[in-house]
């Protein structure tokens, strides 16, 4: 079941403002690198180190800002991490409240729709759109959560030339491959 | 403490994103080509009530402004929104609705999360490159908000109460929510969300 927009949109804003007003505002790509960080130093435990004045390591990007990065990939059990956890556990819980079509988990509707029966063609295309989704908002420096829920919340100018990008690329190239459905 | 807010405010947003559809490809992609914006609405409403709520807080001295956390501008803001937005329509997921499809079982999502994983190790192996190319310089004073916040650690781009601003735009994005059709693209709506 899907919520009335109006329920849907308040029940979100309300998240949103229960974070900024507890915590810090939502953001989610970052633990895309914390978790590489975590599994790359369990590989190579060169990759991350303490120093006096905190945590660095060997890539530049997560030695970065004093080594925000390394630190919290070094320590996993910290805020953001775990809201992503929590994130993921909130959303198969009441994916499963609701029952997911069997189907529809194998192969969304749209695509379907638009190409067939052709799932390996999918996985193909949602691979490569996660990397380019996470190669551009590390380049941003935040995601669809970040840098346009939070950001534009907060008025952040940031966060609205990252919107402008991400629509200015989103609507031609999904009105170019989904016609149907 | 943290852990536990951590834990609380995270399954509140898996949950609810999941039930405003925004977990499912067909919702956003279809979103995406404006055929079916209902979702966009959902959202715009959102901001706009965070916004009025966080905003009409910190003047009411309930909301510690210390909370804000205002990303830098800066040109490469632009070209990874550019990208992002590409993957985005594809895929029909974005960082966040993606781990949490993954989590709910739909199998394109795992492709998505192991892409993204790939994605951002890849930016982190190029990383040194771009901050020579002075792409990820700050803009327009990089950490800034469109209005001035009182007591906040960031600068206005205009000098105009950024509260009040805030308030403002809040409350334009709730009215563009309701003032928007389902379809922008002029034609018939879909049926709404094919069955799940």
């Amino acid at each position: 079941m899907t919520l009335d927009w109006k329920l849907g949109g308040v029940l979100l804003g309300l998240v949103f403002f229960a974070a900024v007003l507890l915590v810090k505002p939502i953001g989610v790509s970052t633990q895309f690198v914390i978790l590489n960080g975590i599994v790359t130093d369990v590989v190579n435990p060169e990759f991350i180190t303490q120093t006096d004045e905190g945590y660095t390591s060997t890539n530049a990007y997560m030695a970065k800002s004093n080594g925000k990065y390394a630190k919290n990939a070094a320590n996993p059990v910290n805020y953001s991490f775990i809201f992503v956890l929590a994130m993921m556990a909130g959303a198969a819980l009441s994916a499963f409240g609701r029952g997911l079509d069997r189907e529809d988990k194998r192969l969304p509707a749209i695509w379907k729709a638009n190409f067939g029966d052709t799932p390996w063609k999918r996985y193909a295309v949602a691979f490569l759109g996660g990397f380019i989704v996470l190669y551009g908002a590390r380049l941003a420096g935040g995601c669809t959560s970040g840098h346009m829920m939070s950001g534009m919340m907060q008025t952040a100018l940031s966060g609205y030339i990252f919107a402008a990008g991400a629509f200015l690329a989103a609507i031609p190239t999904a009105m170019m491959l989904y016609k149907e459905g | 403490m943290q852990i536990v807010l951590a834990i609380v405010i995270g399954a509140a947003f898996g949950a609810v994103l999941d039930r405003i559809g925004a977990t499912n490809p067909t919702v956003i992609s279809g979103m995406l080509t404006l055929r079916r914006i209902r979702l966009m609405k959902t959202i715009l409403l959102a901001i706009g009530t965070g916004s009025i709520l966080m905003f009409a807080g910190q003047m009411a001295g309930l909301v510690d402004v210390g909370h804000m956390s205002v990303k830098t501008a800066y040109v490469g803001v632009f070209i990874g929104g550019l990208l992002l937005g590409a993957g985005w329509a594809a895929s029909g997921y974005c960082p966040g609705t993606g781990v949490c499809a993954a989590a709910s079982g739909r199998k394109d999502a795992l492709f998505f999360v192991a892409g993204g994983l790939l994605g951002a190790a890849a930016y982190m192996a190029t990383y040194p490159a771009w901050k020579a190319s002075g792409l990820l310089d700050g803009i327009a004073g990089g950490k800034v908000t469109l209005g001035a916040v009182p007591g906040s650690k960031f600068d206005g781009l205009f000098a105009i109460s950024g509260d009040l601003l805030g308030i403002v735009l809040g409350a334009v994005f709730v009215l563009v929510a309701f003032v928007l059709p389902d379809n922008l693209t002029g034609g018939k709506t879909p049926a709404e969300v094919p069955a799940e």
